[in-house]
């Protein structure tokens, strides 16, 4: 037995242990705090499957992100936790729910032992490629070149996301801005926190975005790191949320899907089909769609996490 | 054992907890952690798919690779949508179940 296989036995081990404990545990507070530890441990695993793309986008959105977004949400529903009684299922209820989901999971392992080999992939046709699209990162590649149009819809995918959770604010705070002021004290160690972290942090989230198109990194965990730094100078009183009637945040918003749209739907005249690129401008022109898309993707998870208006709009 | 298929049986065991959770656990924003723990299984089962299709010098078939970061990204922002009904669900009716009766 190889030290490789000791590690990847204690991690999966890990994974799995850190995750029944959010599912057990009785404190919702604590049951996110163990998702957050769940999705960094995962994020190992990614690295150890060779995805490093995977495992930035795993940490930074899948624990870092969504992680404080149920925290804040758990804090709130804090008194809501105690259960009145006949809510809780019956003990017939959970054993029935166990057997399933103890057949889904065989299911999916055998599943997994059973899978055709050698394995069907497309790496091959990434690879020979690669070279007609200006990048060296395959995953860049596949995200901004070959299935182009899967990005181009997430980026609708997350406005629309954002439009819906705006459209839940009461009429009289509509246009305002979202989530409570936040003020911290100023000589206070989240304020210095902050004052430091946040100028570093957006120069690490503009190279993880830069780096991209060669290394691991791009325009998703670049923005996820944006957001974040945004959050964190909303939270330590640094900066206000913006009233979301700004037209300047929502040309924001828009910029990305839109420059990506018209650079697609100019790839009919250029090159003869939707998001083609003519090959000696595809770098260029791949770029020129990334940054706008990064910008909007940092403004709509930052927005995201603030939730709905729920201040008025300041006449 | 490879480490693919050990991260592969891993993912079956994630599914299988999350949709456990998914039906036992009466709060909502449990519902909502467990259905990112189905959510976490699922892309890892992609990853591991991916893995086993090494070639051409790359560690792993970047095709699912991307497919995971846009599942990723999606997401958050569907947990993001389903907690913000959540919270205007507390704010009209000072709490959150999911009881129809009353």
């Amino acid at each position: 037995m190889t030290i490789a296989l000791v590690f990847d036995i204690g991690l999966a081990v890990l994974v799995v242990t850190v995750a029944s404990w959010t599912i057990a545990a009785r404190d919702t507070f604590a049951a996110v705090i163990g998702f957050v530890a769940f999705g960094l441990l995962l994020a190992l695993v990614w690295v150890r499957l060779a995805a490093p793309d995977v495992a930035l986008t795993e940490a930074a959105i899948g624990s870092g992100v969504t992680g404080g977004l149920l925290l804040g949400a758990s804090t709130r529903l804090r008194h809501t936790e105690k259960l009145p009684a006949g809510e809780k299922p019956g003990r017939t209820l959970r054993l029935a729910a166990a057997v399933l989901c103890a057949l889904v999971s065989a299911g999916l392992a055998a599943i997994v032992l059973l899978l055709p080999e050698p394995a069907p992939t497309l790496a091959p046709q990434a690879a020979a490629n690669i070279a007609a699209t200006g990048l060296g990162n395959p995953v860049t590649a596949v995200l901004m070149a070959y299935r182009a149009i899967d990005t181009l819809l997430e980026t609708v995918v997350l406005l629309l996301a954002l439009l819906g959770i705006w459209s839940l604010a009461p009429d009289r705070v509509w246009g305002g801005s979202p989530g409570l002021r936040h003020h911290a004290d100023p000589d206070g160690v989240l304020t210095f926190a902050a004052q430091l972290l946040v100028p570093v942090g957006m120069l690490v989230g503009i190279h993880i975005f830069w780096v991209g198109s060669d290394a691991p990194g791009g325009e998703f965990q670049g923005a996820t790191i944006l957001a974040a730094m945004w959050i964190l100078a909303t939270m330590a009183g640094l900066v206000d949320a913006p009233p979301v009637s700004r037209r300047w945040l929502r040309l924001l918003l828009v910029a990305g899907p839109a420059v990506f749209l018209a650079i697609g739907l100019a790839g009919y005249a250029m090159a003869g089909a939707f998001l083609a690129y003519p090959a000696p401008y595809a770098k260029l022109l791949i770029l020129t769609i990334e940054i706008p898309v990064t910008l909007s993707i940092a403004t709509t998870l930052a927005l995201l996490v603030a939730g709905p208006p729920e201040r008025a709009p300041q006449q | 054992m490879s480490a693919a298929t050990l991260y592969g049986l891993c993912s079956a065991v994630l599914v299988g907890l999350g949709l456990f959770g998914l039906i036992v656990h009466p709060q909502p924003l449990r519902k909502i952690l467990a259905f990112n723990l189905i959510g976490g299984g699922v892309f890892l089962l992609f990853g591991v798919v991916a893995r086993r299709g090494a070639a051409a010098g790359f560690g792993g078939d970047p095709v699912p690779q991307a497919l995971v970061i846009t599942g990723i990204v999606v997401a958050f922002s569907a947990t993001a949508l389903a907690v913000a009904l959540l919270l205007r669900l507390f704010q009209e009716t000072e709490q959150a179940t999911l009881r129809l009766d009353e």
